[in-house]
């Protein structure tokens, strides 16, 4: 028993106790580190938001010229059938005068159907343009009323601060008169 | 101090840095780093520093939990069912809050009855003991709002009956009954209040421990001899040694709280919790959460209505006179001959309690609860406050460090132990 | 040994939980026969086959009355069914979706996504339909229940003929392991070859109760396979961290003593 309080050890027994508190600290500092996983990962979207994640949308009742808008992942999508006049005026476009050059091509699987997420690229509203009696901004597509972006008839920014085009969501064309998002 | 600063001893410059102007390393060093500790602790000693452990698990998981719980009558069940199914690792958050619960009050009632053992409630921790009672009474109040909480048939109805108990006292009772539901019975309103109340009171619980720790390090701890260090060859400085021996007892802790939560998750609940809430058909066995039990059954012990809740709250603030029900002045039990097979007795009175709290209302367990409630009683109100007067304490050790037990009787079993640890 | 007063603890503590145990499960006590089941134990895990044909049974013989409003078709692909059977067995109930644009709801085929269909619109038309009985939902029945999947398996076996002497109430019926020995669900899996197996199985009265529950189980409780494999790991880490630590806390405290 020793009756003075923590002598210093005998080098050998200091290294070794070192050595211990080393491996010891590491492997609570791993168990900490697992336990973390759990916390954060049941952060991300669960198995039932995941699976809600595509949705079928008709395109029948959509006549040319006008455009829907259905709702994926909580988001709005836009689906527009366009008009020969507007898909000539998305494709006639130089790409020399878009800030975010894409041709109409690469945005549509099929001519007549643009299908983008209708969120501006901007800040997150919703721009104007899928009601008849909504204003569609100078160039045919959409306006964005909170910050003046406009979007042209293939979706892409033509004025404005927007940085890029209205996105494309992921789709695909079930039948010639359907679509699946997502 | 002309500059006002604190004058830091810390070596590394941002440390340092901040140390000067809010001396919180300085703290930390003094309360858990140099703080001079008895140096006989045996592992009993363990079980604060675990509850604190467990309130942090409490907190963490109740957070995430709540990011994915609905507090509606018609949503609530199935949205715990979603996180049990479809949240990421959901069913380990919430098997974890749940048996995080019990093991709680497991750990929380060996730390009393610790307490209770080597008198740690005497003078000068009379306080730190009150405040100890208070963190248990916010402790219940939390647990059994939280128990409402999954909206299943023993929610409910456990929520029914506790509440209930107020309708006892006179005049006012119905009015609070009516006050505690926001409406005519357990409902909608009841269920969003006790949620809101059930995020609130773990943090509450956090400040009323950081006054319990305060507190503590004031008087210092007591030890298993009950008798006061010395000088500094009775101590040794908190960290390593006692952070070292709080690790070996938090991992076994961990160890029963894993085997708890993987392999047996609703051992300590009840089945019928898994019923959604049904206001217009009770379970024909109805019974709170294991750790209530004891009182529960003295509740029902009592054939009066406003008796039986007098009794129960009673047995609680009971803890509170108890540094003055006792009048011994000899606070380990290691030397109180006498009072140590009363105590014994009234731990297995508790034990018995708890056993009856969970058997339905007929004998023989009402006469059983009966006799261990009033022996419950008795050991505070009678046997305490005489064996200060009869009882004749065998030698009180010199010294921590010299402990000389000159005609020490046989040892009780919670103080095998030798007071110097052979570890 | 410096480790006994924790142990001690410990024993203590698990003293507590077993005293709390039996009060919980003892309320009323008809023994139930102890079936041993592929999830039981340590290493327990489902038998998927076994699950896949108690769906079977559920579809064909309980969803008739019982709901399981908590599960989704979609979650059948974790019993090993491909996404295109999955998608099959949904498309062949009609849903309940809207409103449209019109403002009517219309139905549709199901969908992985869709819940299991419930077979009766709320709780009162499945009494009114029911002698006044309500058919429990099954999602989480094992865990509802005192004796988990053990009482499931014996209620479904335990239809007998009542005692002599012992009065069954109209439209009730005898069975050994209901409490109270009347249960107004009459004898829902009673004779072999009820339910055509794809898979060959002989369906006997007893293989479809093991299916039934194996696949109950597996719908109260999907997380039981992950959860149980987690633990032995987590243990083990936790048992080799306690050895560690148990190491440095005698180093630690080797020059005090």
């Amino acid at each position: 028993m020793a009756h003075s309080m923590a002598q210093p050890a005998p080098q050998e027994g200091e290294t070794r106790r070192d050595f211990l508190q080393l491996v010891a600290g590491s492997f609570a500092a791993v168990g900490v580190g697992a336990i973390a996983w759990p916390f954060i990962s049941s952060m991300n979207p669960a198995r039932d938001t995941l699976a809600v994640s595509t949705t079928d949308i008709d395109l029948k009742p959509i006549a040319a010229g006008s455009a829907i808008t259905v709702v994926w992942r909580g988001k709005p999508v836009f689906v527009r059938n366009r008009t020969e006049d507007e898909v000539k005026a998305a494709r006639n476009v130089p790409l020399s005068e878009l800030k975010d050059p894409q041709p109409d091509q690469t945005r549509v699987k099929k001519d007549q159907w643009l299908v983008v997420i209708g969120i501006c690229t901007h800040l997150g509203c919703i721009p104007l343009g899928q009601k008849p009696t909504d204003q569609r901004g100078p160039f045919g597509g959409w306006f964005c009323p909170c910050h003046g972006s406009a979007y042209d008839t293939s979706g892409r920014i033509r004025q404005g601060p927007a940085p890029t085009n209205l996105a494309i969501p992921s789709y695909a064309f079930t039948s010639d008169t359907q679509i699946r998002i997502g | 101090m002309a500059t006002g600063l604190h004058k830091s001893d810390f070596q590394n410059p941002v440390i340092r840095w901040v140390d000067a102007r809010l001396p919180v390393f300085t703290m930390m060093q003094k309360e858990y780093g140099t703080f001079p500790t008895p140096r006989n602790f045996n592992y009993f000693w363990n079980f604060g520093a675990l509850a604190m452990v467990n309130l942090v698990i409490m907190i963490a998981t109740g957070i995430f939990l709540a990011m994915n719980y609905t507090a509606h009558t018609g949503m609530a069940f199935d949205s715990v069912e979603r996180i049990m199914r479809d949240v990421n690792y959901g069913w380990l958050l919430r098997y974890a809050h749940a048996n995080g619960a019990s093991m709680f009050f497991i750990v929380v009632y060996i730390h009393i009855f610790r307490g209770l053992y080597y008198g740690s409630y005497k003078a000068p921790r009379e306080l730190l003991w009150m405040i100890g009672v208070v963190i248990f009474l916010l402790m219940m109040a939390t647990a059994f709002m939280g128990y409402v909480l999954p909206w299943g048939q023993m929610s409910f109805w456990g929520a029914t009956v506790i509440t209930n108990l107020f309708s006892a006292f006179p005049l006012v009772g119905e009015s609070i009954v009516t006050w505690l539901w926001g409406g005519f019975s357990v409902d909608n309103p009841t269920l969003n209040r006790f949620f809101s109340l059930h995020y609130l009171m773990p943090f509450m619980i956090f400040g009323v421990v950081f006054l319990h720790v305060a507190a503590l390090h004031i008087t210092g701890s007591n030890n298993p001899l009950g008798i006061d260090p010395k000088g500094p060859q009775d101590t040794v400085p908190f960290h390593p040694y006692y952070t070292a021996k709080d690790s070996v007892g938090l991992v076994v802790y961990f160890i029963v709280f894993a085997a708890l939560v993987f392999f047996f998750p609703n051992l300590l609940g009840h089945a019928d919790n898994y019923i959604p809430a049904n206001p217009l058909v009770t379970p024909p066995h109805i019974v709170p959460e294991w750790y209530f039990l004891p009182f529960y059954a003295i509740l029902r012990a009592v054939p009066d209505k406003l008796g039986g809740v007098l009794l129960m709250f009673g047995s609680i603030a009971i803890l509170f006179v108890l540094p003055w029900l006792d009048t011994s002045p000899v606070r380990s039990m290691r030397f109180r001959p006498l009072a140590r097979p009363f105590f014994a007795v009234w731990c297995l009175c508790f034990i018995v309690l708890l056993y009856v709290g969970g058997k339905p209302p007929e004998e023989p367990f009402v006469t059983i609860a009966r006799v261990a409630t009033a022996y419950y009683f008795l050991y505070f109100l009678v046997i305490l406050p005489l064996l200060g007067r009869l009882e004749r304490p065998l030698p009180l050790p010199e010294s921590i460090a010299r402990p000389v037990l000159r005609g020490g009787g046989p040892l009780p079993a919670g103080a095998m132990s030798k007071p110097m640890e052979k570890a | 040994m410096p480790a006994f007063p924790s142990l001690r603890a410990l024993v203590l503590g698990l003293g507590l939980m077993a005293g709390a145990t039996p009060a919980l499960a003892a309320s009323e006590s008809i023994s139930l026969p102890d079936t041993r089941f592929s999830f039981d134990g340590l290493f327990g895990h489902f038998d998927r086959a076994s699950a896949q044909r108690g769906f079977q049974v559920y579809k064909e013989v309980c969803s008739s009355c019982h709901s399981m409003h908590l599960l989704a078709y979609r979650n059948l692909r974790q019993l090993g069914l491909s996404e295109a059977e999955v998608a099959g067995i949904a498309a062949t109930v009609q849903v309940m979706d809207g409103p449209n644009d019109e403002g009517q709801m219309v139905e549709r085929p199901g969908r992985a996504s869709d819940r299991f269909r419930s077979p009766f619109p709320n709780e009162q038309a499945a009494r009114a339909a029911n002698n006044g009985a309500y058919p429990p939902d099954l999602s989480v029945i094992t865990k509802a229940r005192e004796g988990g999947a053990d009482y499931i398996h014996a209620l479904l076996v335990g239809y007998e003929d009542p005692p002599a002497g012992m009065q069954i109430a109209d439209g009730m019926h005898y069975n050994k392991y209901f409490a109270g020995h009347q249960i107004a669900m009459p004898q829902p899996i009673s004779s072999d070859g009820q339910v055509e197996y794809h898979d060959g199985t002989r369906a006997t009265v007893d293989q479809m109760v093991t299916d039934v529950t194996q696949f109950l189980t597996w719908a109260a409780e999907p997380e039981l396979e992950e959860r149980k494999a987690m633990g032995v790991k987590i243990i083990l880490f936790l048992t080799i961290l306690g050895g560690l630590a148990y190491a440095v806390k005698r180093k630690v405290w080797a020059d005090v003593h």
